[in-house]
């Protein structure tokens, strides 16, 4: 598929890759999104709703760089929470008020996005457990800062802009706009994976010399990925902050943010695009669940414990092992029936490969 | 003959150890030339400072009269050097399709009417759908080969083509490599396979301890006496002998 845009095919001949199948199942999902606060109007359930839509779409954000690229970011939440300071510093200092602070939300994604840029600078010089560790430790230098500085608002943090909206279906535009959000991020995500550039980002996952040596621009690459998957989680970051009503320095630079959502996309499957998509639909609502109905401690245990369960079970995540799966029964039931004629003649001047096969 | 690729008093130390020392050596312009040497003379990081994956601490490169030393790998297959490793590396998680066209980015138009052209040139155009971590170490080398070529370079750089693979694998990797120079390009191969290098190419340099030690058409460098010397004083035909058969554990 990767070959699609190479080959310069319009949008909709590769939605038709899709696949009618496919297609028919995305398009049903999405209806019953759309439809999720009209059928299941209480408020609990739209909360669950917004927090699994925006976790979807910062999953989706998170993959669209560690999972395409291999390079794992425990530092994500330095976009996340800067998305949501710079609307509650701006939203402060401009004096906005009511529905208009929706209009500052590109500045969220603006901000995610300048500060990948230092950042990725920074990190992306150094690859594996050295690029976790840098990320680490951005986070934490940003989470003190957010402490510490006065105009973040110190420990007691910044508070959103009152909306006078109704309190039963309050809920309700942030639904749509998580939604909007999700969607964006997944279709991003999708147009990424297919694109000359999610090709690239593979290869550097692969075997980043070797693309340097096959002309691939690496850092460049890597740092675009870096500076969108930035944008994108600073965008939500914002959302959430108008959503919540408030920010601090733990909840916006919180690190079981970047764990919950590496746990999403290994659940679901790293590099896929449906499968931090499914991890986010799995493990966001269950974590509430737990939050609010047992001791707050037992569902981060629980989360750990997915977490180890998750790696030695399905170490590839649900989607990958379960398409492998699927693969195999398709092939076991074509099996049965006997080909008559090899699908590709083999030329005399193959025989070397079929030796060097043996 | 031009020189279509030149290195001029090349070194490269690692700490204490002097990898290339003052080496300099010319590729002319159509030919298959051979770069042969006893194990650590310096083959492969010569290859590694001319594609920019090793930095010389002196000396130059040039690609035609372009000094191109030390520059990013990604600029050095931009003008026109495409290499092989030793080791094949592919990009395993890729399908083979997809590894063809993570090469052939600079040739956007039917690049992947292209890509299927070299696939079948090299022999495995069927596998195009498959993983190529899927691959055999022969096709491996294959695969390699043709994602090298899909990019039209105007030198490759193959280190070890023969290496770990059977005889008759040998022998098609070299017809292929001799119709891809009927057609003008130019060939540098590191090879232990003495038969396949003396059958194959037209000029031949020697590395020894880093240095060149000898140059020149195969019936003059295999009776050079510095080069039996580099040998270990070893004859030339006994040489041939034992790299006729590759190491089994690295078979395919």
């Amino acid at each position: 598929m990767s070959e699609d845009l190479i080959e310069g095919r319009s949008g909709l001949s590769r939605l038709r890759g899709l696949g009618g199948l496919q297609l028919a199942f995305v398009v049903a999902l999405l209806a019953v999104a759309v439809a999720f606060p009209v059928l299941f109007p209480s408020p609990v359930a739209t909360n669950y709703g917004v927090f699994a839509l925006i976790f979807v779409a910062v999953a989706s954000a998170w993959n669209l760089f560690s999972g395409f690229s291999g390079y794992i970011s425990l530092g994500n939440a330095v976009f996340f929470g800067s998305g949501a300071y710079a609307l509650g510093i701006a939203a402060r200092d401009w004096h906005v008020t009511g529905t208009a602070v929706f209009a500052l939300l590109p500045l969220s994604a603006a901000v995610g996005a300048l500060i990948a840029v230092p950042f990725g600078l920074i990190a992306l010089r150094v690859r594996r457990h050295t690029f976790i560790v840098i990320t680490i430790a951005v986070f934490f230098i940003f989470q003190l800062m957010a402490y510490n500085f006065s105009f973040t608002g110190g420990t007691t943090g910044l508070d959103a802009p009152f909306l006078p909206w109704a309190p039963q279906t309050y809920n309700n535009p942030f639904y749509y706009i998580a939604l909007g959000c999700a969607v964006g991020a997944i279709a991003l995500s999708w147009l990424i994976r297919r694109s000359r550039f999610g090709l690239q980002l593979r290869a550097i996952r692969d075997d980043e010399d070797r693309a340097r040596g096959l002309g691939v621009h690496a850092m460049r690459v890597k740092l675009s990925a870096f500076v969108v998957a930035g944008a994108v989680t600073g965008l939500v970051g914002g959302v959430w902050f108008f959503y919540l009503g408030q920010v601090e320095p733990s909840s916006g630079f919180d690190p079981l943010f970047d764990l919950s959502v590496v746990l999403m996309s290994f659940l679901g499957g790293l590099g896929t695009v449906s499968g931090p998509v499914l991890g986010a639909l799995i493990i966001e609502p269950g974590q509430l669940y737990l939050t609010a109905n047992t001791n707050g401690y037992i569902s981060e245990i629980l989360l750990g414990s997915l977490f180890l369960v998750a790696v030695l079970l399905v170490p590839r995540g649900i989607i990958p092992t379960g398409g492998e799966y699927i693969r195999r029964l398709t092939r076991r039931g074509r099996a049965a029936i006997p080909a008559a004629v090899p699908s590709v003649p083999q030329a005399p001047d193959t025989a070397p490969v079929q030796e060097a096969q043996r | 003959m031009t020189a279509l690729l030149r290195t001029e008093g090349v070194l490269k130390s690692y700490g204490g150890v002097r990898a290339l020392d003052t080496c300099t050596i010319e590729v002319d312009e159509g030919t298959v030339t051979g770069l042969i040497g006893p194990n650590g003379s310096g083959k492969t990081t010569l290859f590694n400072v001319i594609t920019g994956y090793a930095k010389a601490d002196a000396g130059e490169v040039y690609l035609a009269d372009r000094r191109i030393t030390n520059i990013a790998p990604d600029k050095v297959f931009a003008l026109g050097i495409g290499r092989t490793f030793q080791l094949t590396r592919i990009f395993p998680s890729l399908t083979v399709m997809e590894n063809m066209l993570v090469a052939s980015q600079h040739h956007r138009a039917g690049a992947r009417k292209r890509a299927i052209e070299q696939l079948d040139f090299v022999g495995i155009a069927g596998y195009h759908a498959s993983l190529a971590g899927t691959l055999s170490y022969g096709q491996r080398k294959l695969l390699e080969l043709a994602y090298v070529l899909v990019a039209d370079p105007a030198i490759v750089l193959l280190d070890e083509p023969a290496g770990g693979v059977n005889l008759s694998l040998v022998n098609h990797i070299a017809v292929r490599i001799r119709e891809l120079n009927a057609t003008g390009t130019t060939f540098l191969i590191v090879e232990h396979n003495m038969e396949f290098v003396m059958g194959l190419c037209h000029q031949i340099t020697v590395l020894d301890s880093g240095s060149v030690v000898a140059a020149g058409p195969p019936d003059i460098v295999r009776t050079d006496r510095r080069v039996l010397d580099a040998y270990l004083g070893e004859d030339i035909e006994d040489i041939e002998d034992t790299d006729e058969d590759p190491d089994p554990a690295e078979g395919t």
